[in-house]
């Protein structure tokens, strides 16, 4: 099953204006090798495009994996998203 | 929400250890008011997962009768596979079938919100769609949290901070460091749905009877584990790995979720079924190692936020429970004391201390390190278990002695039986 087919089962209320999740240095990332966050995450949230790390927020399922896992670079900035916003579990 | 409001208590989410620790508190007249930042309580939180329910017994008498609960669970199976084979070792009573029972499988988003309402009805003031941005401190003390709502400071004489293992709070009021990638782990997990007759034919049911498997041998060595547990009309079934190991083995998430799902060991109980929702969460991996300070002025840390949990047994939301009542019994304490400082609040550190949660956590302190020192036992030893059986079982002409030897000398080309036995030491000395 093709995780696209997956994450259309969650229902999510994405906050359009205020994304949760930014790198902090976009440049840093060109001296990161392992590039954890696009492997790491349950949702692929991060690819890897050409020069930059693109961040499909709206995908998140607010698990802090990623955070946790870019520690040599510490360069996500992570906040939970506003009340009312983000994923929301309908059994969990 | 008026800013010069002041409460007893503010509890900071409503998963488990929050709902409890209002509980108690809204039921010892205290002015109790929760800050949940979904939708409704349980709307941001899954787990495997059984509650076991004794704990929550004592603070809600008969629970199941009018909790959400999904199976009665009446069978542990730890289910050791390795390519095409399976050993299974179970363990079923009917006794669990029965009142008190053991323990339920549960769905979060419908359960923390019964637990939640059962706050509300004690008295507390219950707030979602509310994210807690920070906590409000004065020369040291804990006064109240700033809530991302216009107007949103809300003061207190004491908070209890139960936001979960992804815990931002205490991480920025310096409480604890970043988590380490070896002190937490991510769970992602599939919410597989089957008709009801067809779930309880497959795993030998009637009725409300549930089971619970381990399964061991699908996580590449990893720290952690597959789980599946029955409901009603849906199978739960994920995995656990600590973030440090799946980032050195380089797997997708996803891609080894499928790989445990296509295994024809595990494909066939979850045959026909449809994915209804994909859901992931943080959880601790290291227990006591990882437990920072817990009680300090005006502030109790209590649940998954202060990392406790157990790794061994698998249970977490029962010991939320368990710590979510004790910092909330040592808060009415401290009113009746009037005295919020962390010496007037310590009681919790203390009763934490006497309960068991902190000597199970204690006495399993190296098992983390252990499993995640040991690849072998998730990966190894399962298949050392399943050649070695089936060899056995296999009749081929050999006789039975001679064919015990051979595949004994087998298994030692793969593991000495000093090594077997110097893990198998270590693994008792780190548990008992
Ligand atoms: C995959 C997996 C399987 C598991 N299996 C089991 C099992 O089978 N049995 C078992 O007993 N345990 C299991 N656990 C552990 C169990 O889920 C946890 O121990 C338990 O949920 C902890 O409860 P808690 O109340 O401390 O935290 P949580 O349940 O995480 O609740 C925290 C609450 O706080 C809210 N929150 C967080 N931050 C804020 C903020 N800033 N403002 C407002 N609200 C906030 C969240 O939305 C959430 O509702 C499992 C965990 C995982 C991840
Ligand atoms: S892991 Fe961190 S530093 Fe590396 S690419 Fe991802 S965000 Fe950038
Ligand atoms: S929090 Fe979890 S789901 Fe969200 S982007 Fe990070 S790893 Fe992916």
């Amino acid at each position: 099953m093709k995780l696209e087919d997956k994450l259309f089962q969650d229902r999510y209320i994405v906050d359009e204006e205020h994304p949760h999740l930014k790198i902090k240095d976009p440049a840093a990332c060109l001296n990161c090798e392992a590039k954890q966050c696009t492997q790491i995450c349950p949702s692929e949230v991060y690819t890897w495009e050409e020069d930059h790390i693109d961040v499909a927020y709206g995908d998140c399922l607010e698990c802090g994996t990623c955070r946790v896992a870019c520690a040599e670079f510490n360069n996500i900035e992570w906040r939970y998203p506003r009340g009312g916003f983000g994923v929301m579990f309908k059994f969990g | 929400m008026a800013a010069i409001e002041k409460y007893d208590l503010i509890v900071v989410g409503a998963g488990p250890a929050g709902s409890a620790a209002a509980l108690v508190a809204a039921r010892a007249g205290l002015k109790v008011i929760i800050f949940e930042r979904g939708e409704f309580p349980g709307s941001k939180n899954m787990f495997g997962g059984v509650l076991f329910g004794h704990e929550i017994n004592e603070l809600i008498p008969n629970y199941w009768e009018t909790a959400p609960v999904e199976r009665a669970l009446i069978e542990e199976r730890y289910f050791l596979v390795s390519g095409n084979s399976a050993t299974t070792i179970a363990m079923r009573t009917k006794d669990f079938a029965e009142p008190p029972y053991n323990g339920f499988s549960v769905l979060r988003a419908r359960f923390d919100k019964w637990f939640a309402d059962q706050a509300v009805e004690a008295g507390a003031l219950l707030v979602c769609e509310t994210l807690v941005e920070s906590l409000i401190m004065d020369h040291g003390k804990c006064v109240g949290v700033k809530t991302g709502r216009a107007d949103g400071d809300v003061y207190a004489d004491c908070v209890i901070v139960a936001e979960g293992a992804n815990s931002l709070l205490t991480r920025d009021a310096g409480i604890h460091a970043e988590w380490k990638t070896n002190e937490v782990g991510v769970g992602v997990k599939e919410l597989i749905k089957m008709p009801k007759d067809v779930l309880e034919n497959r795993f030998n049911l009637t009725g409300q009877e549930g089971v619970s498997m381990r399964i061991l041998g699908l996580t590449k060595g990893m720290t952690g584990g597959v789980f599946l547990y029955t409901n009603k009309e849906t199978v739960s079934l994920g995995f656990v790995a600590m973030i440090e190991d799946l980032a050195a083995r380089g797997f997708k998430p996803n891609d080894l979720m499928e790989e445990i799902k296509s295994n024809p060991m595990i494909a066939p109980f979850i045959e026909g079924g449809s994915t209804v929702e994909y859901t992931a969460h943080m959880v601790p991996e290291q227990g006591y190692k990882s437990v920072p300070r817990l009680v300090h002025d005006g502030l109790l840390i209590a649940g998954d936020a202060a990392m406790i949990s157990n790794l061994l047994t698998g249970e977490g939301a029962n010991l939320a429970v368990t710590t979510g009542r004790l910092a909330g019994e040592a808060v009415v304490a401290a009113k009746a004391a009037g005295d919020y400082s962390a010496l007037g609040l310590y009681s919790y550190q203390n009763a934490l201390d006497a309960s068991y949660v902190m000597k199970d956590l204690k006495q399993f302190k190296g098992f983390a390190g252990y499993l995640h020192g040991n690849p072998d036992l998730m990966d190894l030893y399962p298949q050392l278990a399943n050649e070695f059986l089936k060899g056995l079982l296999t009749a081929d002409g050999t006789p039975r002695g001679a064919k015990a030897k051979a595949l004994l000398a087998e298994v030692k080309k793969k593991k000495s039986l000093f090594g077997i036995a110097k893990d198998l030491w270590r693994g008792w000395r780190v548990i008992k």
